[in-house]
């Protein structure tokens, strides 16, 4: 009886076409469409702020070198990830993460807590040359982020972009967000107190390649390590995992 | 190429070339203080070349009347050619990032040599360049052949040919440029996608009309691959790439799907461009150059529609077993575990159906290393479908995940699998094709097929053991509760292996290299057959049906 019909069936190519997009549709609608309106997909994290637009250009260049190709920003639910990277990721933590970086493999280690855990001179000396400080890696130098200026004057455009799919940059914040970019990287200038009255206290405004007369993609790929992991503390509340990260190296 | 088309027809191939080449000045003058403006002028010479090529032949005879009374085989020459050039330019790349694995500094301190933007370049280059041009070029053969009715276009085979190939073009430019989306297997930025949105809504059109011009009752099997390949990647691809752009005169955009949302659609994407891409597609190489190969028929026309359906409907739910144990939803990896899982009975019953298809035939495949290409290309689809059913188990993903036996898995697939029914269909196709009695060297042939088995089992044993090692030291602990190993001493673990698999992707890329120098000397330098008729059916000759 299935036979005859699927002869019937072979005989009409819209009949064919409209069958394979009824039968591969289905799968994708039930496990796409709830977690848009599942409450519980997302966790709350009042805390959480928005990267500034040093961090997202650092992000941005996390994204342009490929780097997720390498690193994982995902701790999964397993005792010995937790213990070596930290608690476990929750979704809450990449909820204004466009893209996702949750990455698919390991070459080098899972990068979802890294932030605070070395200092920003270890962060431009290995990102130089990781065989200097680590002598059996094989991640690739990357020299030229120290010596290439941070392109800056588009910022405002990448946060508009991000404010108007849903993310909560405010309009002062778009509108400044290249003079934040520079001030992040400037302790020492006017613009550097700004960061701190629009992204809060605890954002870190440092000369992160040790330069503070330029800003280069080194300041900014810098900046976005030292953030990953403490957009909020989501993650060390109310969990079996609240314990502080062990070191990623032990 | 172009004595196939009338004037008005290289007119408007004219106008075509032209307008991408105009849309090219226009990218390139919005995006002149961004990279967009590089592509811009690649998309222009691209055009350009194109507009130029047509202009050359422009005024010459015009093709006899009685095109309908052939095949239009053409662009499927083309396919083939390119096809073969990217599987030479993408394995090298495999080659070159795989060695960089082991040795970084093979990167020489520039930025577009580094691992992570040379990475996607090998990707795209081997599953849209080498694949996408081949599925594309034998499609075309098989719908025509199989519908006994010419392509249902003059123009737009070779708009969807060659506009495919700008995208790839553009994507893996993109790459070196710092260009990307970071979306695995769907890097290219939102102007390349748009591109191929309009590309591929020409093949579909243009294939299902070829289809509504059959003369045979029935739809065959591997066209209903190539149907299911071309709709559900456009309905993927549109789905996973919608984003925003900074502006239009910027490259970079940001994807409307944030975080977890993300994640789900990133890998019902990933993992259905598996089914989809390198599954359905390749599966209707298979169902056509096989039995053609073997002159035997398909063993179970049932076990065909048991495992085209399965494939079509279980397919989609599977992509969140790329997930298990993280942010997303515990149900939907469950789901993701479970579909997976039944996934075996229809890519098993594919595989059972192409090996039974050879009872009978088994002394060619010992004598035709062409038709034991597709032989082991249907073995490899086995193992690697069990494989994969097998790590989408959470607990053995919990083992798996994150180390190099993923990346053993998907070459045990796309070398074993895709890439060796690819060569097996190229080398029955290319001889009918330019109608020459056989391929240059069965010889070669022969040198090839082992080289293409040494190099996959090599490089896929190679990480079997450094991923499992990979896995088992990472949840190792000591007696006193604490991990046993540090990172690094994981990454040291992995050296060896790493070497070995460089040599492994060495081996299969010489091989491709022969491949290519046989198929050159086919076309070039063998003698022609004896002509036989391979024509549609003409209006005529069909009785009443």
């Amino acid at each position: 009886m299935s036979e005859l019909f699927h002869r019937k069936l072979e005989r009409s190519a819209i009949g064919f076409v409209i069958a394979i997009i009824a039968a591969a549709s289905v799968g994708g609608i039930v496990e796409i469409a709830p977690l848009f309106t599942i409450d519980e997909t997302v966790e709350e994290a009042p805390d959480m702020r928005v990267y500034t637009p040093l961090e997202l250009a650092g992000r941005n260049i996390y994204v342009r070198e490929g780097c997720y190709a390498c690193h994982s920003q995902m701790i999964r639910t397993l005792r010995d990830e937790v213990e070596r990277y930290g608690p476990y990721s929750l979704a809450v933590e990449s909820q204004y993460d466009r893209p996702m970086l949750w990455g698919s493999k390991r070459t080098g280690p899972d990068l979802a807590r890294i932030g605070g855990k070395y200092s920003d001179f270890w962060h431009v000396a290995h990102l130089n040359n990781p065989r200097d400080v680590v002598p059996e890696s094989n991640m690739p130098a990357y020299r030229w982020l120290g010596r290439t200026p941070l392109k800056m004057d588009d910022l405002p455009k990448h946060l508009a972009a991000q404010q108007s799919l849903g993310v909560p940059y405010t309009d002062e914040m778009v509108e400044n967000a290249a003079r934040d970019a520079y001030g992040q990287a400037t302790p020492d200038t006017d613009f550097a107190s700004g960061v701190t009255e629009r992204y809060g206290e605890e954002t870190t405004v440092s000369a992160f390649d040790g330069v503070a007369t330029q800003v280069t993609e080194m300041d900014a790929l810098v900046a976005y390590l030292q953030v990953l992991g403490r957009l909020t503390d989501a993650a060390y509340r109310g969990t079996a995992a609240s314990e502080q990260p062990s070191d990623p190296e032990g | 190429m172009l004595a196939n088309l009338t004037s008005s027809e290289r007119q408007y191939a004219l106008i075509l070339a032209s307008a991408v080449a105009l849309a090219g000045v226009a990218m390139a003058i919005m995006g002149r203080s961004d990279v967009l403006g590089v592509h811009g002028v690649i998309v222009m010479l691209f055009g350009g070349g194109i507009a130029w090529v047509v202009m050359t032949s422009f005024y010459g005879p015009e093709p006899t009347d009685d095109r309908t009374a052939s095949y239009y085989d053409d662009p499927i020459k083309v396919g083939i050619v390119l096809s073969m050039v990217w599987a030479v330019f993408g394995m090298f790349m495999g080659v070159w990032v795989a060695a960089q694995l082991a040795w970084p500094n093979l990167a020489f301190d520039a930025a577009w040599s580094s691992f992570g933007r040379l990475r996607p370049t090998h990707t795209t280059g081997v599953i849209f360049g080498f694949g996408g041009n081949a599925l594309i070029a034998t499609s075309f053969h098989v719908v025509q052949r199989t519908s006994r009715a010419r392509l249902a276009g003059q123009v737009s085979p070779w708009f969807v040919l060659l506009g495919f190939n700008l995208f790839c073009v553009l994507a893996v430019s993109g790459y070196l440029l710092g260009i990307t989306q970071s979306k695995e297997y769907a890097e290219a930025e939102w102007y390349a996608d748009l591109w191929l949105v309009i590309v591929w809504v020409t093949y579909f059109i243009l294939y299902i009309a070829t289809i509504a011009r059959r003369k045979e009752p029935h739809i065959y099997v591997a066209n209903w691959y190539f149907m299911a390949f071309i709709l559900v990647v456009a309905i993927l691809h549109i789905i996973n790439n919608l984003a925003l752009p900074i502006s239009l005169g910027h490259a970079k955009s940001y994807t409307i799907w944030p975080g977890v949302q993300d994640a789900m659609v990133q890998w019902w994407y990933g993992h259905n461009a598996v089914a989809f891409f390198l599954t359905a597609g390749f599966l209707g190489m298979l169902y056509y150059y096989l039995p053609v190969r073997a002159q035997r028929p398909i063993f179970s026309y049932r076990l065909s529609i048991l495992s085209f359906w399965g494939i079509v409907f279980f397919y989609m739910w599977a992509g969140s077993h790329h997930l298990h144990y993280t942010a997303l939803p515990h149900w939907v990896q469950t789901l993701g575990m479970t579909f997976s899982v039944m996934l075996l009975v229809p890519s098993w019953a594919s595989a059972g159906n192409a090996l039974l298809t050879l009872n009978g035939a088994w002394h060619r495949v010992r004598d035709d290393a062409t038709l034991r290409f597709m032989m082991a290309a249907a073995v490899f689809y086995g193992l690697s479908t069990f494989e994969g059913s097998f790590m989408a188990i959470r607990p053995v993903n919990s083992l798996s995940h994150y180390t190099d036996w993923t990346v053993g898995h998907v070459h045990a697939g796309a070398l074993g699998w895709v890439a060796l029914i690819t060569f097996g269909s190229l080398y029955t196709l290319v001889p009918s094709l330019w109608k020459r009695e056989r391929m240059y060297s069965a010889t070669l042939v022969e040198v090839h097929f082992w080289l293409a088995i040494a190099g996959t089992l090599i490089y896929v044993f190679a990480m079997w053991n450094s991923g499992i090692i990979q896995g088992l030291m990472w949840r190792t602990y000591t007696e006193e509760g604490a991990l046993a190993y540090s990172f690094v001493d994981s990454l040291v673990a992995m050296y060896p292996y790493y070497i070995a698999r460089a040599f492994g992707g060495l081996l299969f890329l010489i091989g491709a290299v022969i491949g290519c120098y046989n198929i050159w000397m086919t076309v070039r330098a063998t003698p022609l057959a004896a002509t036989r008729a391979d024509v549609p059916v003409q209006p005529a000759a069909v009785p009443g049906e």
